[in-house]
């Protein structure tokens, strides 16, 4: 049928190099999640401003983050913004062309998870004599962090998978890019990629699970 | 002392209130009954000032309530309302309910707050439900937990805006008790409701609203007994 021998050690000893990217990997998704969930705030805040400069700013970054490929926007932040003599590395590309996608999808959750608490709960806690201020703080936002929550850890899986696009930017030290370095010397593609996809498999998942589990200890209710 | 002066109040091309005017005292229950739409519920909401007016004068023990140097989160811990839709806070525990606008308003410390809201709560008969999340009870004991979650303000006036009409038959009864009950400590009351046997019984006085126009106000025998008004007329005989 197929005349192809498997060289799985080939792959499982470079298993230590692997996870070494892995690591890189989990860190640029990480970072990317925390940059993109400071400037989802502020998209949101812009957008419920009232300023027109303000909001077309911040429409026009979430419209072209979610209407447009992730491969895009890193190629942008690399060799688009090369054009004009910024030059990242293609670790900052990366970084940054994930967290501007991030920032898009993670505003629009966060504009979800705000219409979903209705009025009548600030109604109700500026009857009681809250501040506007204090009902959203005491009252919308909490219940607006579960409605969030788990979409946010699904964009957190998303940005770790969106990693491995580096490769397009010459980045090598993350999985996708050791990998691909390995394949190069070795062609023993299939093993090298299979491996890959399964810790790619595992950092997910695990992502996953460890955000149900920690949304039904905070969420109780 | 409530004092409602000529109120008037519109939304967009529709006047909802025609220049009400209406006086409740310390210690008074007054309830006010009348069709959808004849204005009641607004003027709640105004009287809290929830909604603003578009003429007229409120005032709560002198203190004009749409004036621009009035405090309304100062003013609103004296005057405590409850709503059709009770507006549980789902993410807090009903202690925790009751506890939060004590704390944050008030200023009280954890244990003070804790104090009171266990107080009020006992009160409307919830002392054993204190750590359940609100959707694990039922609508008539959600609605308890706001009025106690109001008392905990330890408010002077209380406005209730049609309290049970949102519940289920079988559990309008424990609410109305507890109204009683308010009604029977000497709590400054207006109650907006359809349950016409607990206006009879509760209110020093009765209000009849229609189109906006407070049509007749009269203590409950006069005017469950002698309708003057020919809406009014019609309105219970519809009613009964």
């Amino acid at each position: 049928m197929f005349n192809y021998t498997f060289h799985w050690n080939q792959a499982l000893k470079a298993l230590p190099q692997m996870l070494d990217g892995a690591l890189i990997t989990l860190q640029i998704a990480l970072l990317s999640m925390l940059i993109g969930v400071a400037c989802a705030l502020a998209l949101t805040g812009f957008r419920l401003s009232g300023n027109r400069v303000l909001s077309g700013f911040a429409t026009t970054w979430i419209e072209i983050a979610r209407n447009t490929p992730a491969l895009f926007q890193i190629y942008m932040a690399h060799f688009g913004l090369g054009n004009f003599g910024i030059h990242l590395s293609p670790y900052t590309a990366l970084l940054v062309g994930i967290a501007f996608n991030n920032a898009g999808y993670l505003a629009e959750n966060f504009r979800g998870a705000l219409k979903a608490i209705p009025d009548t709960q600030t109604r109700a806690g500026r009857s009681l004599g809250m501040t506007a201020l204090q009902a959203f703080r005491f009252i919308v936002l909490p219940q607006m962090l579960r409605v969030a929550f788990l979409p946010t850890t699904n964009q957190m899986v998303w940005a770790i998978l969106m990693t491995s696009l580096g490769v397009t930017v010459g980045m090598n030290t993350d999985l996708a890019g050791v990998t691909q370095e390995l394949n190069a010397r070795s062609f023993r593609t299939f093993e090298f990629f299979a491996l890959a996809a399964v810790i790619y498999y595992v950092i997910a998942k695990a992502v996953t699970l460890a955000a149900r589990a920690i949304a039904s200890r905070m969420f109780r209710y | 002392m409530i004092e409602i002066e000529n109120v008037r109040k519109s939304f967009g091309t529709l006047e909802v209130l025609k220049g009400i005017d209406l006086t409740v005292k310390k210690g008074e229950v007054v309830t006010v009954i009348g069709g959808s739409g004849s204005g009641k519920s607004t003027l709640l909401t105004c009287i809290n000032g929830l909604e603003p007016i578009d003429s007229g004068r409120i005032k709560i023990d002198g203190t004009e309530v749409h004036a621009k140097s009035t405090d309304l989160n100062k003013l609103r811990s004296k005057v405590g309302i409850v709503f059709q839709q009770w507006n549980a806070f789902p993410h807090l525990t009903v202690l925790e309910n009751v506890m939060l606008a004590p704390r944050k308003v008030l200023g009280l410390s954890k244990q003070a707050a804790e104090e009171v809201a266990v107080k009020q709560l006992t009160h409307v008969g919830l002392g054993e439900k204190l750590s359940v999340y609100p959707n694990r009870m039922s609508g008539g004991q959600q609605q308890r937990m706001a009025i106690a979650r109001a008392l905990a303000m330890s408010p002077e006036y209380m406005l209730f805006d049609e309290v049970t009409s949102a519940l289920d038959p079988q559990l309008v009864g424990e609410v109305l008790d507890t109204l009683r009950m308010l009604a029977s400590e000497g709590m400054t009351m207006i109650c907006v409701t359809h349950e016409m046997k607990f206006a009879r019984e509760v209110s020093d006085r009765v209000a009849f609203f229609h189109k906006g126009v407070m049509a007749e106000i009269a203590p409950p025998e006069a005017l469950f007994g002698a309708p003057k008004d020919p809406e009014l007329q019609k309105f219970l005989a519809a009613t009964h």
